[in-house]
């Protein structure tokens, strides 16, 4: 009973991680369409820019807001220079963001280096707690606040903001949006550079977690993310959450028992989604 | 007495098609022109170009004195048009009083007293206020979307074929309050349904091939059955 105790809370704790990546990403895809590959590199370089901060700080919360103002700052950036010209560009989009992970990896080596980075969580979530036979990380609690607290904000700004409203409305028809004198490239660009903080937040809070940050680990919780964006269903949001939880709890037990099977079970997990109902979990139109 | 919208000899594309070739048309404050001609003639697009949602080549569009014209759709609504498009424009995922707010440029009394006075007006939305507009019948997402159009101090309204699809009994509901609105309102409108356009207009445009190739009262053209023939393909009875 522990071991599922424990195996629970590190999988929701994975769970909100992925959730933190697949949420920004969801978006992005929902409302503008777009097949964002950025967003492996935006988690590296949050993770990068918090360890940064932290060694010349020693404050986390200055690590943390530093990281995401540097991934929103990044997002703006992105979409503005090479993102918004290919908008409804599919093919393009891919591309031009395939081609900036690129980049953006190998300038983090340039200015990190080739090598890991170690990282230590901060002194105050460091420790454990013992209930009964059952081992509880606090810095895995505090990630499954934060991805509860961010689900609840965007679940807020979606359904009770003007902001929100002109999202949903956006995804549906953005051209019927301007039409009611609402200027929908700044909603896009301000989304695209939420999804990016996002990432960045993510990227900031996985490095503790790990022990270290390295400019490979990017990928695979990008490609993480992309299975839970399916799974949940393309645009959506509760998707996404549902998606994420599902795909944490299926990595922490699959690699407990018989870690071999993870990435399979993963795919597995995918492949039956797409079989049984296409769409994904809380499928929705997606814009062409 | 200047027109409060002027198209001058204005033409636009969509893709490589050259749709608009010459539209010019004047509208002037408190009248309800209608905008006629047969599919595909360009009626659509001369609304769409007005409020930029199709970019203007060439010609210019003049609102109130203001050039609009190369004016983003966001900006040149907010020069006073409202806008009822031909497949309402409704989004379903919001409701329909987020669907009456996303519409609203300002939150202040006046336009909140407007809303009321709307939903006064039309009693259908009153009722189904906090239900997604999804679930709505036909006839009650095009009251929602002249609705939206009326929550602000709009100089001109555009409706786009606000009878299209609807019932027979519905087209009537619409006509009744267009011609409620238009008391106090200057319209666009552009109509397939003869005896709506007949019901609401007080002068019309005939647009063929992109161009406007005919003006007058409406009264001259319900008197003159060879005009409807030649350039809308029908008699009426």
């Amino acid at each position: 009973m522990h071991i599922f105790l424990m195996l629970l809370i590190n999988g929701l704790a994975e769970g909100a991680l992925i959730f933190l990546m697949a949420a920004g990403l969801s978006i992005i895809l929902g409302l503008l369409g777009v097949v964002n590959f950025t967003h492996g590199v935006l988690f590296i370089w949050g993770g990068y820019v918090s360890i940064w901060i932290f060694s010349m700080t020693g404050s986390f919360p200055i690590a943390i807001i530093a990281a995401v103002a540097a991934g929103f700052i990044m997002g703006l950036i992105f979409e503005r220079l090479f993102i918004r010209p290919v908008y409804g560009n599919v093919t393009a989009q891919i591309l031009i963001t395939l081609g900036l992970g690129v980049v953006f990896t190998d300038m983090a080596r340039l200015f990190w280096g080739p090598n890991p980075i170690p990282a230590s969580r901060p002194e105050f979530m460091d420790g454990t707690w013992v209930i009964g036979a059952v081992i509880i990380s606090q810095y895995r609690i505090f990630l499954i606040i934060i991805g509860i607290l961010v689900a609840i904000a965007i679940n807020y700004l979606v359904n009770r903001t003007k902001v929100g409203m002109v999202m949903r409305a956006g995804i549906q028809s953005p051209d019927m949006v301007q039409a009611l004198g609402i200027n929908i490239k700044v909603y896009f660009a301000g989304v695209f550079a939420g999804g990016a903080a996002l990432a960045a937040l993510g990227g900031a809070l996985y490095v503790p977690l790990v022990g270290s940050v390295w400019s490979g680990m990017g990928i695979n919780n990008q490609i993480l993310a992309f299975i839970v964006i399916i799974l949940g269903g393309m645009g959506s949001f509760y998707g996404s959450a549902v998606g994420s939880i599902i795909i944490g709890l299926t990595v922490a037990f699959v690699s407990w028992f018989y870690p071999p099977l993870t990435v399979y079970t993963t795919v597995l997990l995918l492949l039956l989604v797409l079989t049984l109902k296409p769409e994904g979990l809380f499928g929705m139109a997606v814009r062409n | 007495m200047n027109p409060l919208l002027k198209l001058d000899n204005v033409s636009s594309f969509i893709g490589p098609f050259h749709i608009l070739q010459g539209v010019s048309l004047e509208v002037y404050p408190g009248e309800a022109v209608v905008i006629l001609g047969r599919n595909g003639a360009g009626k659509t697009t001369t609304l769409r170009t007005i409020i930029g949602l199709v970019p203007a080549s060439g010609g210019k569009i003049i609102l109130d004195n203001v050039d609009l014209t190369a004016m983003p759709p966001y900006n040149t609504v907010r020069q006073g048009i409202g806008f009822v498009p031909e497949d309402y424009g409704i989004f379903d995922a919001l409701t329909v009083e987020e669907n009456l707010l996303i519409a609203m440029l300002q939150e202040d009394q006046e336009t909140l007293d407007r809303r009321d006075h709307v939903l006064e007006l039309f009693t259908d939305l009153k009722e189904s206020y906090k239900r997604f507009a999804s679930t709505l019948s036909g006839g009650q997402r095009q009251m929602l979307s002249i609705a939206r159009a009326l929550v602000n101090d709009n100089k001109i309204i555009l409706i786009d074929e606000p009878s299209k699809g609807l019932a027979p009994i519905i087209v009537e509901k619409v006509r009744d309050t267009l011609l409620t609105f238009k008391q106090k309102k200057t319209i666009v409108l552009v109509e397939q349904n003869f005896e709506m356009a007949c019901a609401v207009g007080d002068r019309f445009y005939i647009i063929a091939e992109g161009q406007t190739v005919l003006d007058g009262t409406m009264k001259e053209l319900m008197d003159d059955e060879e005009l409807q023939r030649k350039h809308l393909g029908f008699v009426t009875a």
